[in-house]
């Protein structure tokens, strides 16, 4: 409540959204806002989103480009979409996934981005505008991101069913999820989803526990194991959402799961201290236990990926100097350096071209067509992430992103499923 | 309440003193919490709160209660789960609290002795708290230092795997983070025992036992309930502490709060959040029944 205070001046909304951030703040653990100083000139944009996605490098990147600075607010997943509808002027750029659409949207808190302000809007991948990759239609169980695209008009609070001049969010960065395994206490190959429930990894199985994506992972598992044959993953009836929870219940009740993980940080550490073999697990996290020199992989399975994408979003109130500012950011982040950078990581970003423009034919090779590395490959930040002659799980992006099975979501029974997800949780 | 109550009867200075506190308490303290109990009537969407005045929200939480399907339902389950973890806690805090107070108290003459032992036990405090649980992981884990030593040492055959991400864990953690709040109240009243009494009890015939037991331990009843407070209401609103050393895998009442609240269900969440407030108060008025906190002060 006291950090609604150090927020500029704004319109008066409803006065239902006024108690609802009231509300807000009190339930929120970590401080909202923070103060922000106007230099006579200089912008700085505030940026929420998770920590995963606040890259220090992107940041001094920009602002040696642009000038402009950007001060990063990082908070968990959950907590950009909470912030996002209950506190939207506690920042100026929003980065969250599309799912949270569902939510944010009819919340009218987003204005529509102009697609003509947007250099590169023309290149973007297919994936997000079709739902395509490489021409080919890919799964659209859950909140794709072409059914929450586009808006009908710029202050819409409705999803538009074809494209507009106004986006929903600018994509900036998206990856096909699915089990990251220890390959060497495993000393097996694994190819299926069931494999998360398989006795044999009692008591060294791990599902994260934020219940609209961990949801999704054990719905994978019930579509492996055979138990059921969902319509669609993600929007299941309050029925398909019992039959998930009892079989994850009983996994549970069996012993079946050494922990449960909310943060990036957590699996890393269950995976490289060896408390667990199988798990949920995000693509960096992967790659942040083999820098430790620990085998890990980002097992590839037949029944296909869990996707996320995220993006660049706007709050309705944002205007002059700052919206320019956003817009810069945006436009600057799609040039190709950042994209490059997501890319050398493992993500992959929504223009490929610029970003290929700016990687080396070696690294492009390695990690978008699936090659055996010339060189070895180097994160970022210079760690060695794969010798020369290794090959990227799960091979070229189109064989990645083409097999992608659903995609994170909000379903209409979210409230029940929470509740039902906290049933399994206390079992 | 009731302080506030007698100061209107007494003079005026005495209100105006009492009304800078006063107004804090009612604009940080009364007012939110006016609004957490009005809101746990309403009703929300994904995205939005609806005034409206329903219990369904209380429904909810007490949904299959007592039993559902031959199991407790989720809310007691919770509830119990939480309030042994209370019972262990306090059993251990207050314990090992005592004795270490006892020790600094009575046995540590230098006052200089005394400071330097009080900050080696609020050592723990100086990293934070997220940096304390992870460590835990090198040290119980399934390959860490524990059972490898018990490995090296023959003393059992597998990795013994209660250590982490157990009911045994989870009290561990709490006894390490909440000692300090036993020992600091008990030592103050400790301070205040007239050393002269010992000594009666001494002479008396007493021995160092019955003195502890019949002079120390009744003296220092009101440290013993103000640490009390302090852990029960700790552990009673933990989540974070359940959360990592659970492994995510024990269910709290404040977990169930924290999830809701990221959903957006904030009547739902502020349901429960009356109701553990309410539980924890009857468990707090319990504990002042036992001592007379004004008077002893």
């Amino acid at each position: 409540m006291k950090d609604d205070h150090s927020q500029p001046m704004q319109p008066a909304g409803l006065p239902r959204r006024s108690v609802l951030k009231a509300g807000a703040g009190l339930a929120a653990s970590g401080a909202l806002g923070f103060p922000f100083v106007h230099a006579a000139e200089k912008v700085t944009l505030r940026y929420l989103g998770t920590a995963v996605n606040q890259d220090k490098a992107i940041a001094e990147k920009f602002e040696a480009d642009t000038g402009i600075k950007i001060q990063y607010i990082p908070v968990t997943t959950d907590d950009v979409t909470k912030r996002a509808v209950t506190a939207p002027n506690s920042f100026d750029l929003l980065d969250t996934e599309y799912f949270s659409l569902k939510k944010i949207i009819p919340a009218g808190n987003l204005q529509g981005m102009d697609v003509k302000r947007i250099k590169n809007a023309d290149k973007i991948t297919p994936l997000f505008t079709k739902g395509e990759v490489a021409g080919k239609k890919v799964g659209d169980q859950g909140t794709a991101p072409k059914k929450v695209m586009y808006l009908e008009s710029a202050t819409g609070k409705t999803f538009a069913k074809a494209p507009t001049q106004f986006m929903t969010l600018i994509p900036t960065v998206y990856n096909a999820d699915t089990l990251g395994i220890r390959p060497d206490l495993i000393k097996r190959p694994i190819d299926s989803w069931k494999e998360l429930l398989n006795p044999e990894f009692k008591g060294k199985a791990a599902i994260l526990n934020i219940p609209s994506i961990g949801i999704m992972d054990a719905a994978m598992v019930v579509e492996a194991a055979g138990l059921y044959k969902y319509p669609d993953k993600g929007n299941m009836t309050r029925k398909e959402i019992d039959l998930t929870i009892k079989t994850l219940i009983e996994a549970k009740k069996a012993g079946q799961f050494r922990a449960l993980w909310k943060d990036f940080n957590e699996s890393v550490n269950l995976m490289a201290s060896g408390e667990v073999v199988i798990q949920s697990m995000w693509s960096p996290a992967v790659t942040a236990v083999r820098t430790k020199g620990i085998p890990c992989t980002f097992q590839p399975l037949k029944e296909g990926y869990r996707a996320w994408a995220a993006g660049f979003g706007v709050p309705r109130t944002l205007t002059g100097k700052k919206l320019d500012a956003a817009y810069e950011f945006i436009n600057w982040f799609l040039d190709g350096w950042a994209g490059a950078y997501l890319n050398r990581q493992g993500y992959y970003s929504a223009v490929l071209d610029t970003a290929k423009a700016k990687m080396e034919a070696y690294e492009w090779a390695y990690w978008m067509e699936g090659k055996a590395a010339e060189k070895d490959i180097k994160a970022p930040n210079g760690e060695l992430l794969a010798k020369a002659g290794a090959v990227r799980d799960g091979g070229s992006y189109e064989a990645r992103m083409g097999g992608i099975a659903c995609w994170n979501a909000i379903m209409d029974e979210n409230a029940y499923m929470v509740q039902k997800w906290n049933e399994f949780v206390a079992a | 309440m009731e302080r506030v109550r007698r100061g209107l009867i007494t003079a005026p200075a005495a209100w105006l003193q009492a009304g800078p506190l006063a107004l804090v308490f009612v604009v940080f303290f009364v007012l939110p919490l006016a609004l957490i109990v009005a809101v746990s009537f309403w009703q929300a969407t994904d995205y939005e709160l609806v005034p409206a005045f329903s219990a369904q929200n209380y429904r909810d939480i007490f949904a299959g209660c007592p039993r559902s399907g031959g199991d407790l339902c989720v809310t007691l389950k919770t509830y119990l789960s939480t309030l042994k973890f209370c019972a262990l806690t306090w059993l251990i805090t207050a314990t090992l609290g005592f004795a270490i107070a006892y020790f600094l108290a009575f046995h540590v003459r230098s006052t200089l002795m005394q400071t330097v032992l009080f900050i080696v036990c609020t050592v723990p405090f100086w990293t934070s708290n997220v940096i304390r649980m992870i460590s835990w992981v090198p040290l119980l884990g399934r390959n860490g230092l524990i059972n490898e030593t018990l490995l090296a040492a023959h003393a059992v055959d597998a990795p013994l795997e209660w250590l982490l991400f157990s009911d045994f864990s989870v009290v561990l953690a709490f006894v390490h983070l909440y000692t300090m709040f036993m020992i600091v109240p008990l030592f103050n009243s400790m301070m205040r025992i007239d050393r002269a009494l010992l000594e009666a009890a001494r002479d008396a015939g007493a021995s160092a036992w019955q003195a502890v037991w019949h002079v120390v331990l009744p003296l220092s009843k009101t440290g013993l309930i103000i640490g009390s407070i302090f852990v029960v209401a700790l552990v009673m609103g933990d989540f974070v502490t359940v959360g990592v050393m659970g492994g995510q895998q024990i269910a709290s009442v404040g977990k169930i709060i924290q999830v809701q609240a990221g959903y957006l269900q904030f009547p739902a969440a502020a349901a429960n959040a009356v109701v553990l407030l309410g539980v924890v108060l009857l468990m707090i008025a319990a504990l002042l029944r036992l001592v007379n906190l004004r008077k002893e002060l």
